[in-house]
């Protein structure tokens, strides 16, 4: 897919991205993030339940070259991961925003929400 | 040392990269092509078909005079009494302990002419340390690198699509000749590191473009630098950095067959009374995972290391090469490979982890069906 970033997400600078939906989030990697780490060849979801915290790894994606941390945009308890992507790693290239999203979080503090760019602010960040 | 992206060398074909979408990154203080559409892709195309590489960052030192053949071999693994000329040889260089300083090919251009290939890494080193030890020997080492552009021509179709672009007769494998490629004299050898047929081409940097345009017009297709590791992982090709280095021996990394010790090359007293407790095996998967250099290896013998890893693009699963134990060395031996604290399943298997097709026959082969004719 072409380049690109909507305006309904929430960015972190590692590159990933929020979708925020009440007290509950989907994360995934940003567009710039997967065409710097090339083709997805494997993933390996992480446990339901398991906490994540912002700024910390919680997951990683590899390319045939290279292995890649994902950060938490947010902190939370993961309540869903998406099982597609261990037959379908492609997806996280192919549809960063949508099938190839990573995890559902219930966050456990919404004020971290503050923190994040904007879509003008992430594209401003690549952009420097 | 990681060079400013403003100092990195760069390939006689950079515009053709960019040209062909490449994505470029630092390799060995230059710039060069890591991939242009996939490494998966990339892979695939030169095990069906035919790839080209731009290998211009590797090195190259020309050994000549009356005694470069003594030279030699007093600083290369193999037998270079036995390189014919026209002839092509793999070797190691090694230090007085043994340790592996470069693994290299060197061609016989003449009598008293020698041409070593060296990893674009090492080549300074590798340059100074023949250099170095050239006194006492009537011979000459110069640095050539400069002099030269390399591009890798590889898979089944390699040699009919360079044939096309080439006046005269292609040399066999481990063999070279000087003929005109896309119209400019063009040093032809029958070697390359995929396991796949094919030649490697080393011109003047001026002719690359020439050279590239006219194979892309044959519909050999650019490979970038990815795809070259993943091709030669699979066809269990050493790779310096990774499974050979200083702190390992060419025994224990299964080069014993290249180092002809009573040759007495340097290092080859040291390899005398090696008796290595590793040994460098391949090994795949047996279920999800990818290895990587440096990942822990636990084996019924005691432990390992992973010096290469990746996904393989032909068997579909994580495969690498290991040192392991020699008590567990054996193809079928069950392993566990510890990536990043997930322990994963593997086997060690024969080597090459995937070897080439045998060739169709021909559309002349008197073996298959006779064709319609039309007119």
């Amino acid at each position: 897919m072409a380049e690109s970033y909507p305006e309904d997400l929430k960015y972190h600078p590692e590159h990933d991205w929020a979708r925020i939906e009440g007290d509950e989030a989907a994360f995934g990697i940003t567009w710039y993030a997967q065409d710097a780490l090339g083709e997805v060849v494997f993933y390996d979801p992480p446990e339901v339940g398991a906490t994540v915290s912002k700024d910390q790894a919680y997951t990683e994606v590899e390319s045939v070259k290279a292995v890649s941390d994902v950060f938490a945009p947010l902190s939370g308890e993961i309540t869903a991961v998406n099982d597609k992507l261990s037959d379908s790693p492609e997806l996280i290239n192919s549809d960063p925003y949508g099938d190839g999203w990573l995890v559902r979080v219930k966050l456990s503090d919404t004020d971290e929400l503050e923190s994040l760019l904007d879509v003008g602010a992430y594209k401003d960040l690549l952009s420097s | 040392m990681p060079a400013a992206a403003d100092t990195l060398r760069q390939s006689p074909l950079r515009d053709r990269h960019e040209a062909a979408g490449a994505k470029l990154v630092p390799f060995a203080g230059w710039e060069m092509p890591v991939q242009y559409q996939g490494v998966r892709a990339e892979h695939l195309n030169v095990r069906a078909k035919a790839g080209m590489f731009d290998v211009s960052h590797m090195g190259e030192v020309r050994t000549s005079g009356p005694q470069a053949e003594e030279l030699l071999q007093h600083l290369l693994s193999n037998d270079v009494s036995k390189l014919a000329e026209d002839g092509a040889q793999y070797s190691v260089l090694c230090n007085e302990e043994g340790g592996v300083l470069d693994d290299l090919f060197t061609y016989r251009l003449a009598d008293g002419s020698f041409l070593t290939v060296t990893n674009a890494a090492n080549h300074e080193r590798d340059h100074d340390w023949m250099a170095g030890h050239a006194e006492g020997f009537d011979a000459t080492v110069e640095d050539v690198a400069a002099r030269y552009a390399m591009l890798a021509v590889q898979g089944p179709v390699a040699r009919g699509a360079v044939e096309c672009i080439a006046d005269g007769v292609l040399p066999k494998r481990m063999r070279t000749a000087t003929i005109p490629v896309a119209g400019e004299d063009t040093l032809v050898c029958g070697t390359g590191y995929t396991g796949e047929d094919g030649v490697e081409l080393l011109m003047p940097p001026a002719h690359a473009p020439a050279v590239w345009d006219a194979l892309l017009a044959q519909g050999v297709r650019p490979a970038g630098l990815g795809a070259r590791d993943t091709l030669r992982l699979e066809a269990c090709f050493h790779l310096y950095g990774n499974d050979l280095s200083l702190d390992r021996n060419p025994i224990e990394a299964g080069l014993g067959w290249i180092c002809k010790l009573d040759t007495g090359f340097i290092g080859s007293e040291a390899l005398q009374d090696v008796e290595p407790e590793q040994t460098l095996v391949p090994f795949v998967f047996t279920g999800p995972g990818i290895p990587r250099q440096g990942n822990p290896v636990n084996t019924p013998a005691g432990g390992g290391e992973v010096t290469s890893g990746t996904l393989s693009p032909c068997l579909e699963t994580g495969a690498g090469l290991a040192y392991v134990p020699k008590g567990a060395a054996e193809p079928g031996t069950e392993i566990e490979v510890d990536v990043r604290g997930k322990p994963r399943a593997a086997v060690i298997s024969e080597r090459p982890l995937y070897a080439k097709q045998p060739a169709r026959p021909a559309a002349h082969d008197p073996h298959s069906p006779p064709k319609n004719k039309e007119s």
